[in-house]
């Protein structure tokens, strides 16, 4: 299963952060500092799939986004690995190319799409727009 | 797509986190964020009602801030508000809220239910999805209490809308997580297994995840999920790719789906129905295909996705291990991914050819591909990578590759990243000890690995060569001449100087004819290394030394003159000082017969698994070291029949006492075992020598201190929350106390637990007493007595405690002492289970271990003349009455010990009764609460055949049941 779900920045902030079993707050912060160090380390020619301590990371990097997802060895990397980029899709074609800035500014929205493609650690949408879907009915009732 | 606008109408909030964007530094974010939490708070706590757009905004901030790693202590109970909002964004805020900060035992967990349970009824799909997602997300036990019987109705109902589907599958699978008995899946089985026929894809990569989660624990049940699962894949791969829509992600047809679909697979073996098999080799077989095939872009998704199903199909294809055509394929298949330029590619392909290694179909196949491997692992630019290449080296490894492999192995290691340095030396050095066809090669190999990676050397794998050396006779000499040169260096390993000292301390004089290795340029050769090692390695060599005195008498005078020497004679380090008086003393007084036979060559050591091998599974955690070792051992039986690699004495190993100056390997015993008994010398001397028991108790548990060795506590970070789990095995410690009420249960590097316990009629009391061995204090000491549920109603334990409430923290060496008053309520089975957890050294320890309350405790014995016996005895004639039970002896049968043992179990001992003098006939009764059971025991011994034969009558035939366990464990 799918322990956890990082966005950070190349400065190692996290933009957002979202967890399937439940980890104290003191310690995500740990967690979170020393899966960004083993990531922000490597190199291009080096693979995305990385083993800390009883778990694997796979990670992925647009421009100056990391994304970092703990799976546990139940769990196919590159379907991981791929669940990313489709996850990136998605925010692009909501928010019409996304940057950093518009995750920061929209954290809730981002929040609805990932709870629409991951729950409780299992992979559970894949199609756009139907992940889309709600995060449409929102902004519509919004409009009105 | 509508434009979004920063923040989309919450100008705050958009400001504020602008504002944090632009602090400049650390401090001055926090000082924003604190401004801004005072300023919430007055909002929270302020007398003006908020309207719901302003609770929204600052749940949004705190959520925000949350983020930024701060904790968050208020504004729950607004964001619990916001739940009953009718508003959908509000009550989104509310639920995003909930479901990142709120743990599942959150006092709120009641109103959050109420708000869930109103929006589950409102039929209102939007509304319903948001509420499955929070209890999907919290998923506490209050949660399953409170739902777990709508959400099996919503996920089969006809009426609900396929989203909502999706969200209740996986909200099911969490309660069944956090709650399975809460659960009951049975009448719902088979509705949920036809999720998989459901039209809507989304719904079954759902119900997927749900149903491959309740096969693992039910594999029977859900059984019938294999024949759609594989209609179900057969149909995903067999489309067009544009068959399914939005599901087909960069011409792949629904990858994710396949993916969980073969996952689901491997919870099972190949189906049993020849059409389903056949259908399911043939998606297999187009999956392989679909690899060799042009792609349909040029994009890297376009391959990723299709590789993340080949992957899966060989992970399963591996898992059935019955298809040979199927696992030569996965092979190639995997070889020509070992040569990708994609480094994930090669990473996964040699991961996924090491499992493939341990099948015998495919074991050949993947031999081809070492030439690659090697490669890999010189080229390779990622260690990871790298790393997979070793595994996949060990695991490939037979009898026709292992030089070259060793070879190599060693190769890299001159280069090797720190990291993994320690696992490739116990891979080389069980490589090497497992397919040594000449022993030469193996001694040869291991003073290498120390030459190479001498500070990765573990004890294990230096004290695993001494003992080949020692069992095998062919390679002593050449060891000894091996470590003679090797020696020569100017700057070796210590790790080689304590082989070197050793094995020279044995065999030195198989080499002492040539001139160039006589004995004084052996003994000075080891002397010039003495001042630069430690203190373990000096009092081995000073051993070395008198074993020196008696290979050569000789030398013997130069021998003297180091060992009354004053760096000796005085040494600061009272071990050594100690070993150069004696070993002075006795050579100056021993006659050279008591020196031959004292410092006699070291008897072969028992045969036991290799301790290296435990080390690196232990090291890699369990699981990762794959059973190949197992499959592998069958399959090639017969060829290592004859060369079955000697193991080391793990008993001698584990029972390192904290001083680090006593050497392991027992040769600073060695006068003591060799005067004792040479042939017998070995682990279970030793356990005999340490114990403080009498012979007689020593010979009643001889493995509960192997049981308790410490590995299990040293690493026990990761608590188990089940305490039953971490119990020690521990029915010999049960039956160790069978018959008798006092002495050690339980000890361990850290802590000893004694026992002392009196019993009177049905009621008991029992010390326990917890002893720190450690010089550190244990901080938050508790103790708990727990009995499982059929056993709380049979006896009542109420734990007082002596000093204090059991103070929280543990002096270095004190001593705590408990008391458990017990009373016996009705006849019982199981024991009561000791749980004790302390922090020691910052790490969380938590131990279990049973408790000696076994119900002959509560015995009475009863006097009776041999007329009363019998006639008693045949009025328990009912079969159910009886139990009888023979057995061999595991102990010597000794009358003596044997009457002892029969009252410590607590009935009078019938002298003249059984008219066969040989026998033992006894009298009890049981005292309960409730009852009293009458109690009639014989023993039968037969001593040429080793056996007993053990008879109780008792009215209750429970009662006779346990005691005849109980009582014939202990003979």
């Amino acid at each position: 299963m799918i322990k956890f779900f990082l966005m950070v920045n190349k400065q190692g902030q996290t933009r957002l952060s979202k967890y399937f079993e439940h980890v104290e707050i003191h310690k995500r912060t740990s967690l979170e500092a020393d899966v960004i160090k083993s990531c922000l380390s490597r190199t291009k020619d080096e693979c995305s799939f990385v083993e800390y301590k009883d778990f694997k990371l796979v990670y992925r990097q647009y421009a100056a986004l990391f994304i970092v997802i703990g799976v546990d060895e139940a769990e196919n990397e590159l379907a991981v690995y791929e669940l990313v980029h489709n996850f990136v899709e998605v925010l692009d074609k909501y928010f019409s190319r996304v940057v950093t800035s518009q995750i920061m500014f929209n954290l809730d929205k981002v929040h609805i799409i990932l709870d629409e493609m991951i729950l409780n650690g299992r992979i559970v949408e894949t199609n756009k727009s139907r992940i889309l879907a709600p995060l449409l009915v929102l902004d519509k009732m919004s409009e009105s | 797509m509508p434009a979004v606008s920063k923040g989309d109408g919450m100008r705050g909030l958009a400001v504020f986190i602008s504002d944090i964007r632009n602090c400049k530094s650390k401090e001055a974010e926090i000082k924003r964020i604190n401004k801004e939490l005072a300023n919430i708070r007055s909002k929270f706590k302020g007398d003006k009602a908020l309207d719901g757009y302003s609770k929204k905004k600052y749940v949004c901030k705190l959520l925000f801030i949350f983020l930024l790693g701060h904790d968050i202590d208020f504004g729950h109970m607004e964001a619990v508000n916001l739940l009953s909002s009718n508003r959908y964004t509000e009550k989104q805020i509310g639920y995003l809220f909930i479901s990142v900060l709120v743990n599942s035992n959150s006092e709120l967990i009641r109103l959050i239910n109420n708000g869930i349970k109103n929006d589950l009824a409102s039929r209102n799909p939007t509304f319903m999805n948001l509420a499955l997602h929070c209890i999907a997300n919290v998923g506490s036990r209050e949660m399953a209490e409170a739902f777990t019987a709508d959400i099996p109705k919503i996920l089969v109902a006809g009426d609900t809308m396929d989203s909502v589907k999706q969200s209740a599958a996986l909200c099911l699978l969490r309660l069944n997580r956090t709650s399975p008995d809460l659960v009951p899946m049975g009448e719902w089985t088979s509705r949920v297994v036809h999720l998989l026929n459901d039209q809507h894809l989304g719904v079954v990569t759902a119900a997927t995840s749900l149903i491959t989660t309740l096969a693992q624990k039910n594999p029977e049940e859900f059984k019938m999920s294999v024949s759609l699962a594989v209609s179900r894949l057969s149909r995903i791969v067999t489309s067009a790719s544009t068959d399914l829509q939005d599901y087909t992600y960069y011409f792949v047809p629904a990858p994710w789906l396949s993916v969980k679909l073969l996952r689901l697979l491997q919870c099972y073996p190949p189906p049993e129905e020849g059409a389903v098999r056949g259908r399911l080799t043939e998606c297999l077989e187009t999956i392989l295909n679909k690899a060799q095939e042009p792609p349909k872009s040029k994009k890297v998704q376009h391959s990723n996705a299709k590789n993340a199903v080949l992957f899966e199909a060989i992970s399963l294809i591996i898992h059935h291990d019955s298809e040979p055509n199927l696992l030569v394929r996965a092979c190639n298949q995997l070889g020509q991914f070992l040569q990708h330029r994609e480094t994930n590619l090669r990473y996964l392909a040699l991961e996924s050819m090491c499992t493939l290694a341990s099948s015998e179909f495919s074991h050949e196949a993947v031999k081809t591909h070492i030439e690659t491997v090697i490669n890999a692992l010189k080229t390779e630019r990622d260690v990871s990578v790298r790393q997979r290449a070793v595994d996949l080296l060990y695991a490939m490894c037979d009898r026709s590759n292992a030089q070259q492999i060793v070879a190599e192995m060693l190769n890299y290691l001159e280069t090797a990243d720190y990291s993994i340095r320690e696992e490739i030396v116990l891979k080389v050095a069980i490589l090497a000890e497992k397919y040594a066809v000449d022993y030469t090669w193996y001694v040869d190999t291991i003073l290498n690995l120390i030459r190479i990676a001498g500070d990765y050397v573990s004890e294990e794998v230096w004290y695993r060569v001494i003992q080949i050396v020692i069992n095998r006779d062919d390679v002593q000499g050449y060891s000894a001449k091996t470590v003679f040169e090797a020696l020569q260096a100017p700057a070796c390993h210590e790790n080689l100087v304590k082989v070197g000292g050793y094995i020279l301390g044995e065999f030195g004089n198989l080499i002492a004819g040539d001139p160039r290795s006589s004995p004084l340029i052996q003994f000075n050769l080891l002397h010039s290394k003495f001042h630069l090692c430690s203190v373990p390695t000096r009092a081995l060599l000073l051993s070395t030394y008198i074993k020196f005195v008696n290979l050569f008498p000789e030398i013997k005078a130069t021998i003297q003159d180091v060992l009354r020497s004053d760096s000796q004679l005085r040494n600061a380090d009272v071990e050594l000082q100690q070993r150069a008086v004696e070993y002075l003393r006795l050579s100056c007084i021993a006659s050279t017969d008591i020196l031959a036979t004292v410092l006699e060559e070291m008897p072969p050591f028992p045969e036991r698994e290799s301790s290296i091998l435990t080390k690196l599974k232990k090291k890699k955690g369990p699981g990762k070291v794959p059973d190949m070792e197992e499959t592998k051992k069958e399959r090639n039986s017969d060829m290592n029949g004859s060369t079955e690699p000697v193991s080391v004495n793990s008993s001698a190993v584990t029972m390192s006492t904290p001083s680090t100056s006593t050497d392991l390997l027992g040769l600073g015993l060695a006068p003591v075992l060799n005067s004792v008994a040479p042939a017998s010398a070995g682990g279970s001397l030793l356990v005999d020598v340490f114990s403080d028991n009498s012979p007689a108790v020593a010979s009643l548990a001889p493995t509960a201190e192997e049981n308790f060795s410490s590995p299990r506590i040293g690493s026990a970070d990761v608590v188990s929350d089940d305490p039953a789990a971490a119990v020690h095995d521990a029915d010999e410690l049960v039956n160790k106390f069978v018959c008798k009420n006092n002495g050690v249960l339980f000890e361990n590097q850290l802590m000893q637990i004694g026992l002392k316990s009196e019993f009177r009629q049905n009621l008991g009391r029992m010390y326990i007493f917890y002893g720190n061995k450690t010089s550190t204090q244990f901080l938050s000491f508790s103790t708990a007595v727990i009995c499982q549920d059929a056993l709380k109603t049979h006896i009542l334990l109420h734990l007082f405690c002596i000093t204090k409430q059991v103070d929280p923290a543990v002096d270095g060496g004190a001593q705590v002492q408990q008391i458990l008053n017990i009373e016996c309520v009705s006849d019982f089975m199981e024991a009561p289970i000791l749980n004790i957890q302390f922090r020691y050294g910052g790490a969380l320890q938590n131990m279990s271990v049973k408790l000696p309350v076994t119900l002959n405790k509560f015995f009475q014995p009863t006097e009776m003349t041999s007329q009363d016996f019998f006639q008693r005895w045949k009025q328990l004639s009912i079969p159910q009455q009886e139990v009888q039970k023979i057995f061999k002896a595991k102990h010597p049968m000794d009358t003596e010990v044997t009457k002892a043992k029969i009252i410590g179990f607590g009935v009078a001992l019938l002298d003249m009764v059984d008219p066969n003098p040989s026998n033992f006939t006894g009298a009890g009764v049981i005292h309960t609460k409730n009852i009293q059971v009458g109690c009639l025991l014989r023993l039968e011994p037969n001593t040429q055949a080793q056996m007993y034969r053990l008879t109780l009558r008792t009215s209750r035939e429970t009662v006779s049941q346990r005691l005849c366990e109980l009582l014939s464990e202990q003979f």
